[in-house]
């Protein structure tokens, strides 16, 4: 089967690997349909987690029809056309039990803070991933679920992690009616959590990054204020000060990670040197510019060793900081009938269809933000849908 | 960038999950589950993967999970780096920063590999370069003559004349 194949930072390709096989009971093959190059990936294709290793295939976001199942799946069958949430999750632990999908207990054994998933190195659980022609999926009773009729796939695709993700960044800030809410980011997540503030109540959403292309896709899908942190302001802080009269926003998103651009000395240490876990750029912006006793919320991914946030701040400021992945299976029901009912509508954010063989352009794309790239799909040639 | 003032309550969808329980700064109402509270919190699932490839296990874990991915075993000397970096915490440098050096390590050893397998890797289509030239050209371009200067730079540093001596002055 075609599959991409990780060579290096910032080397990819697309090769012949062999067949993904059943390794457990639960365990379904599926033909991927759909696969999407995530913001995420762009720390794994830059060398930023440690543990990704030569010859591994990513992909934690697609849609496949179930080719093959192991003897004790019973919610899916061959044939199934099934979206794949970005979780490995067994649904029986104590974290499972509790919706806490992204942090199953029983599906990493390589590292205790994170559940596994898909294509996300063996930090996440060595799992190859779904930008390939076909995808093992562990624990199929759980993860995978059935598209519903009429759905169109693209939509589809993007719940397995774009949509949850946003949504639970927005759910995870405790919106209360009226609250400014500030999201930091303004890729596929940073619009989707901005899209999704409204739904909770938010009196006011401003959303700011540093491409222009971006902010203006994010004002017209989001319906929010957008701000070029380069060409509108000196200083973040002080400009989200001074649109809060000076009180600060109630809840800060955080949906940049690692990758944060806006501070020279973060980028050398964090992103070049990775001598701490990628720039905590946007997170010293989100810690400062909240209000006192506000909410912060983190979907951005960061390394696992130590950064130098604002703690102190974080004590002096009574801050709440909540962080997670995104549980999709706990927030799936709610978000296909926001799809279906149009209140959400995940597929406008794809700009770019990029054929599998030509995977290494596709990320060179996203990553280097070329032909106004927001959100790129990866095309297969054995799909057919 | 301008911006214009909109009624959000006239957004399709607003406010329909609105939940003032969720109110992170208050003492959660919600109940949370801990492990004295859940008797079957060790609970796992009926069948284990068989592990018949070489799997590194956290030490902050009893035991390997249920299901594991096996994308790519460790091996050679990157496999070494990562085996002993195992042997420390989730918590510890000495578990990363070999994680770190082991990736590049690998690198090395996937174009080893290529070669042993007659395959020549394409590193300029890897990259995507292709892409960057046709989109973002002057950007391209200032980049490999960065690249191309650090590279001759340090190439002149390296193969330097080391024969020459300091003039030893004679009183």
């Amino acid at each position: 089967m075609l599959a991409m194949d990780y060579r290096g930072p910032k080397r990819v390709r697309a090769t012949e690997k062999p067949m993904p096989e059943i390794k457990h009971p639960q365990d379904a093959i599926v033909r991927v349909t759909r696969s999407c190059i995530c913001g995420s990936d762009l720390h794994l294709y830059n060398g930023n987690v440690p543990d990704t290793r030569v010859g591994s295939t990513f992909g934690h976001e697609f849609t496949g029809i179930v080719e093959e199942v192991g003897p004790d799946v019973t919610k899916i069958k061959v044939g199934d056309h099934v979206l794949v949430p970005f979780n490995v999750a067994c649904g029986e632990c104590h974290f499972c039990k509790q919706g806490m999908f992204g942090n199953c207990h029983e599906s990493n054994t390589q590292a205790s803070a994170v559940g596994g998933i898909f294509g996300y190195s063996h930090t996440a659980g060595g799992y190859n991933g779904g930008q390939a022609e076909y995808a093992r999926v562990p624990y199929a009773n759980v993860g995978p679920t059935v598209i519903p009729e009429g759905m169109d796939p693209d939509d589809a695709v993007l719940l397995t992690d774009v949509v949850p993700t946003g949504y639970q960044a927005a759910e995870m800030a405790g919106i209360q009616p009226g609250d400014t809410v500030v999201v930091f980011g303004a890729g596929p997540v940073g619009i989707m959590a901005a899209r999704c503030c409204w739904l909770f109540g938010a009196g006011r959403v401003i959303i700011i990054d540093k491409e222009d292309y971006r902010l203006e896709f994010a004002k017209n899908y989001a319906n929010c204020e957008a701000y070029n942190f380069e060409k509108d302001m000196d200083d973040p802080v002080v400009f989200i000060k001074k649109a809060t009269d000076f009180m600060g926003a109630d809840c800060v998103i955080d949906a940049v990670g690692a990758e944060a651009a806006g501070n020279a000395m973060q980028t050398i240490t964090g992103r070049k040197l990775l001598l701490q876990a990628g720039s905590a750029t946007a997170l010293h912006w989100a810690i400062n510019s909240v209000k006192k006793g506000g909410v912060i919320s983190i979907v951005g991914v960061y390394g696992p060793t130590d950064n130098l946030v604002p703690i102190g701040n974080v004590l002096n400021k009574g801050l709440t900081i909540r962080a997670n992945q995104a549980s999709v299976k706990r927030l799936l029901p709610r978000l296909i009938e926001h799809v279906q009912n149009g209140v959400i509508k995940p597929k406008e954010l794809i700009t770019h269809r990029i054929p599998l063989e030509e995977v290494a352009d596709g990320y060179r794309m996203f990553s280097a933000k070329l032909d106004n790239c927001i959100k790129p799909l990866l095309v297969f040639p054995s799909a057919n849908i | 960038m301008e911006n214009t003032t909109i009624d959000p309550k006239k957004l399709p969808g607003w406010g329909i999950d609105a939940n003032p329980e969720n109110d992170p700064t208050y003492p959660l109402r919600v109940p949370r589950m801990n492990v004295s509270q859940d008797p079957d919190h060790k609970h796992r699932p009926a069948s284990s993967q068989p592990v018949d490839v070489e799997v590194l296990k956290s030490i902050e874990r009893p035991n390997v999970s249920a299901v594991f991915g096996e994308s790519a075993p460790p091996v050679g000397l990157s496999g070494a780096l990562r085996r002993m970096a195992f042997k420390y915490s989730e918590s510890h440098y000495g578990h990363w920063l070999p994680l770190l050096l082991a990736d590049r390590v690998n690198v090395v050893e996937g174009i080893i590999e290529d070669f042993a397998h007659g395959k020549v890797p394409n590193i300029f289509a890897e990259k995507g370069y292709a892409v960057e030239w046709k989109h973002n050209r002057s950007a391209f371009v200032t980049k490999m003559a960065t690249i191309a200067l650090v590279t001759t730079g340090a190439i002149l540093l390296i193969t330097r004349d080391k024969d020459k001596k300091r003039k030893k002055y004679r009183y």
